[in-house]
């Protein structure tokens, strides 16, 4: 072939400038957040949904599961994990889908970005409207409801930590399960009937306890579960320990399970992440 | 290393399943050339572009993109090629300033995000949310995000489809633009007066092969072909011949008629019947 010799262009011989990873990542993330919050019906949903369903299940169950203890305490923590997985499984796992049909994970993959620019924009997405929300239903709850927050520093930690892990176990699942939607329109299809029956069986509508044993087991295979469980232990007295399933919170077994999802999730989402549609080949 | 050549593929093949989508491709494209794959709809254009885009796996054949394979492409790859797809993702929620500017911050040695704006025409559509935009300026913001980071080589699948002629024009004027800077550009389109009006070189691809390359004035051999020279005889029918010498025959046929002759037309085949011929269609 040719030998001719050709000077260097003078894009390899200009200074590089390129952004460092952690310029890039919340660059990414700034532009998820701008895109949420200018899609109205999202922040209206997103937010409001579990704000919405306390309000019901605070009205209809208006009494007391113990003595100076009011069922909201209870009731909360679901909530709390049911919105938790909201922004996280729920949104990743239908956005995606529609982001893949559109084009637009393709059009990405045209650019130099890296590939976990993306995922780093998604998870700050998820990290930061978890949290408003989160902070918007306790806000609401206490005002109107007579929740107790949290007394001590420790329980604060265990609200921290057992947040933290379940959101990131639930975002890595909504990653995973968005490449089982083959359209932009089947994506809601995949994520709610898996979400709904979760929310069922793992006590966020009744008491755990209740459910029958079956059930619980079945549940117990899930993130959902484990991340109500953990919650309680920090809005409940520790003395309902002694009514969990386990004879107490079970914090550890509580850690290994949403840790085990993470890994999980992140072999999934990197086994199957696809960026171009199954009829793009 | 680097040579003059910006694409050279060797016996590319790719097949779904049963169906051939390319059959044997061989191509080259010289930097700063302008090159049009030119072929009905399912012929394999796309499916060859986005195989030197690296979006898709080739199953035999030798590829280098910029001298790099683009299904293992160097680490700068793709700070020097640009993308503009058919049917691409849109950020309905921000504005195309703000889509640019994202795009330019992924390149080490982005064109600044303004001046991108300006030149694809959107200048005064810069603070407009993207799902404002026409038809025509949605495709002039895909190119201008496949042009911010500065591409040596810039790939256009079917650019124009659903252009009303006026945007076609301004749009065409816009890659004459991109080619006279020096940027390489190959792209896709089922128009034969788009590959005429852009194109040094032209490839005809039909059934996943490369018919014919050359330039698009003697695809064909076009330049060569016979005129046909028609006209009317006094008794009203009408009469033609293909000639090599068409010159000579209307002069001859003007001291035949003393004159006008009537109803006198010299026609080449047209670019249309040339390509038509070539995909199967006559």
């Amino acid at each position: 072939m040719s030998t001719t010799m050709t000077p260097a262009t003078p894009a390899t011989a200009m200074p590089r400038r390129r952004l460092g990873p952690v310029a890039l990542g919340l660059r990414q993330g700034r532009l998820e957040i701008t895109q949420f919050l200018r899609s109205r019906e999202s922040v209206v949903f997103t937010l409001g949904f579990p704000v919405i369903m306390i309000m019901i299940f605070a009205s209809i169950f208006d009494g007391e599961i113990a003595p100076g203890v009011r069922f909201t305490q209870y009731f909360v923590t679901g909530m709390i994990a049911t919105g938790l997985m909201t922004v996280s499984f729920q949104n990743l796992g239908i956005w995606i889908p529609i982001e893949r049909d559109r084009g637009v994970l393709k059009r990405y993959r045209g650019t130099p970005m890296p590939k976990w620019a993306y995922f780093a924009g998604k998870v700050i997405l998820v990290v930061v409207i978890g949290v408003a929300e989160t902070a918007l239903l306790l806000a609401v709850s206490a005002a109107l409801f007579d929740l107790e927050l949290p007394g001590t520093a420790a329980k604060w930690l265990t609200f921290g930590w057992v947040s933290a892990l379940g959101i990131t176990a639930c975002t890595l699942c909504g990653i995973a399960i968005s490449s089982l939607a083959r359209s932009s329109r089947s994506g809601s299809a995949v994520v709610t009937p898996v979400a709904l029956v979760l929310q069922f069986i793992s006590g966020v509508f009744f008491v755990f306890t209740q459910l029958p044993s079956w059930m619980q087991q079945v549940a117990a295979l899930f993130p959902l579960k484990w991340m109500c469980q953990g919650l309680r232990s920090v809005f409940l007295p520790d003395a309902f320990g002694a009514q969990e399933p386990g004879g107490s919170f079970e914090l550890g077994r509580v850690a290994l399970v949403l840790a085990a999802w993470c890994v999980i999730g992140l072999l999934l989402c990197l086994g199957t992440f696809r960026w171009t549609t199954k009829r793009d080949g | 290393m680097e040579d003059e050549l910006a694409i050279s593929v060797r016996g590319l093949r790719k097949a779904y399943r049963e169906t051939v989508a390319v059959a044997g491709v061989d191509l080259d494209v010289r930097r700063g050339e302008v090159f049009a794959l030119l072929g009905p709809n399912g012929a394999g254009k796309t499916t060859t572009v986005e195989i030197l885009e690296g979006y898709r796996k080739r199953d035999a054949g030798e590829v280098s993109v910029l001298g790099s394979d683009p299904a293992a492409p160097a680490a700068d790859w793709r700070s020097r090629v640009g993308i503009v797809l058919q049917g691409t993702g849109e950020f309905d929620e921000l504005t195309v300033s703000e889509v640019v500017r994202h795009f330019a911050g992924f390149y080490a040695d982005a064109d600044d995000p303004d001046k991108v704006i300006a030149r694809v025409g959107l200048a005064d559509k810069a603070k407009a949310r993207t799902h404002a935009l026409s038809g025509g300026q949605k495709r002039r913001l895909d190119v201008a995000l496949g042009i911010v980071g500065r591409p040596e080589l810039l790939f256009l699948d079917e650019p124009t489809t659903g252009f009303d002629p006026e945007a076609r024009r301004e749009f065409w004027e816009l890659i004459r633009d991109l080619a006279a800077a020096g940027t390489t550009i190959l792209l896709t389109t089922h128009y034969l007066d788009e590959a005429e009006a852009l194109a040094d070189r032209v490839g005809v691809i039909a059934d996943g092969r490369l018919v014919e390359v050359a330039a698009p004035g003697r695809l064909g051999n076009r330049h060569e072909a016979l005129a046909t020279v028609s006209w009317r005889t006094p008794e009203g029918v009408v009469e033609s011949a293909e000639s090599a010498t068409p010159t000579a025959l209307v002069a001859e046929l003007a001291t035949r008629f003393g004159g006008e002759v009537p109803g006198l037309t010299v026609t080449r085949p047209t670019l249309e019947d040339v390509y038509l011929r070539m995909i199967g269609h006559t």
